[in-house]
């Protein structure tokens, strides 16, 4: 998978979690919780997803990673390719 | 067309889910109305067979207008939620039996009229003529050899003095995105003036060690996907619930000048709209619930108040509600009862804060938990129990 590609399903994801957030308008860097406003049942729904498409554990302790849209492309790539 | 906020005055049918002829049980959906605030299923409240359909998809009717009607076996047949001012009897199986057996759905009979003769009269004329306190002997029955029906008992009555519906007034908003702002704002502020208004609120604050449930809860997760993961606010909720059963004159509903404790506790769950505005519906029956269930009511009902619908009784049954600010909140949450109910808890968000421990001072995390609670059914030394209870419950390495 692409970078390009896993932007956009974790995109898909993310709105899928949180359907008044608008794609076009989330910023790479924007933090999940202070600049998208998720809470921790979103967040936690968040991963579950993200769990259903790659099949990854994605443990707690690795939430960190998936604070920002750019940040979590760059997790998913990693861990997809170990 | 039921009230589910004391400032809703109309409601709008989307849909049917039932025609005629269906039966149906109490509880079961029958129909989606959408109010100023969002789409809710409406359930209905007895069981029997669907007669005619009232009302339809589309059209907006003022609280109180008959929807359906509604046949209760053999009997009479009552409207659907209440009619505010029923039209003229239509039953096809109007001949009420002089003394009836009591339906199935068997409400209290009429206390009225002990004296000499038996008034004859339809379970649910005896019902309503009970609930508004009216003699039946008062009341002309159309039916035959004089038998009061439902319609009777109502038309008795100004229509001004009618209560709403079954389902019980409460000012509780809900709804889901793409809901009017504004409207939802107007709820709120109905109800939380109702409550600085009516309710001598008094309030207490306690800082919980949270380390060691953490710790357990992390234990757990680590076990788990993630769609079996539970979050504090699951152990949150599930200890403050349990901890009612310590001082349970905190779960209950205060309507009018009577107080009535409740058994189940319908735990109302304050979720934050991310467009602004709250909801909180309930978990009904939360007291029978482990945490994974209590998880389980969680991630329903969040996902149900944002992108779906909920239901009447989530909306208007609450016995208690809990707030919690979630991981990303400030400290403590002091919070408004929301009316009827007689108290709310309030959960800050937990951090990591020095607590002296075995005489050292280590980094441990910390909540604080409060409690808001109505004066006229509790004191001080009840509610600082209850909350005690919660922190002893946390710390029980029995809990997961």
């Amino acid at each position: 998978m692409t970078q390009t590609d896993l932007r956009a399903a974790f995109i898909a994801d993310l709105t899928a979690v949180a359907p008044d957030l608008d794609p076009a308008t989330i910023g790479d860097d924007d933090h999940m919780q202070d600049d998208l406003g998720l809470d921790s049942m979103d967040f936690l729904n968040l991963v579950s997803a993200l769990h259903r498409r790659f099949g990854l554990p994605i443990p707690e302790a690795d939430y960190p990673r998936l604070a920002t849209t750019a940040l979590a492309v760059a997790y998913l790539q990693e861990v997809l390719a170990a | 067309m039921p009230s589910l906020g004391a400032d809703m005055e109309e409601g709008k049918l989307v849909e049917w889910l039932v025609k005629p002829g269906d039966d149906v049980k109490k509880g079961d959906i029958v129909a989606v109305v959408e109010t100023q605030k969002g789409a809710i299923e409406i359930e209905i409240f007895e069981a029997g067979q669907i007669g005619a359909l009232l009302a339809e998809p589309g059209q907006t009717l003022p609280v109180g207008a008959p929807l359906a009607r509604l046949g209760v076996v053999d009997e009479a047949e009552v409207t659907v939620p209440v009619a505010a001012s029923e039209p003229a009897f239509q039953a096809p199986n109007a001949a009420a039996p002089p003394a009836p057996a009591p339906a199935p759905t068997a409400k209290p009979v009429a206390p009225a009229a002990p004296s000499g003769g038996v008034v004859l009269a339809s379970p649910a004329a005896r019902a309503r003529a009970a609930g508004l306190g009216i003699a039946l002997e008062a009341v002309s029955g159309s039916g035959p050899g004089g038998a009061v029906f439902l319609s009777d008992v109502e038309s008795h009555v100004p229509a001004a003095l009618q209560p709403t519906a079954e389902t019980v007034v409460e000012d509780r908003p809900k709804g889901k995105p793409g809901l009017d702002m504004t409207e939802m704002r107007r709820a709120i502020a109905a109800a939380m003036s109702r409550a600085k208004r009516e309710i001598p609120h008094y309030y207490l604050t306690h800082e919980i060690d949270l380390q060691s449930a953490h710790d357990r809860l992390t234990a757990l997760n680590a076990d788990r996907t993630p769609d079996r993961r539970l979050l504090m606010g699951a152990f949150l909720l599930h200890a403050s619930i349990r901890a009612l059963a310590k001082v349970p004159e905190l779960n209950g509903r205060h309507e009018a000048e009577h107080y009535a404790p409740s058994g189940p506790v319908h735990c109302g769950m304050a979720v934050a709209m991310r467009g602004g505005g709250l909801i909180a519906p309930a978990i009904l029956e939360a007291q029978s619930r482990d945490p994974d269930q209590i998880m389980a009511a969680m991630r329903d009902l969040v996902a149900r108040t944002r992108t779906g619908r909920l239901r009447n009784s989530e909306i208007t049954q609450g016995t208690i509600t809990i707030s919690s600010l979630g991981e990303n909140g400030v400290d403590a949450l002091i919070g408004v009862i929301y009316p009827p109910q007689v108290a709310l808890v309030g959960f800050g968000a937990p951090r990591v804060r020095p607590m002296v421990q075995n005489g050292t001072i280590q980094p441990r995390l910390a909540v604080t938990v409060s409690l808001a609670a109505d004066h006229r059914v509790s004191d001080g030394r009840r509610g600082a129990l209850f909350l005690a209870e919660i922190d002893r419950l946390l710390q029980e390495p029995a809990i997961p």
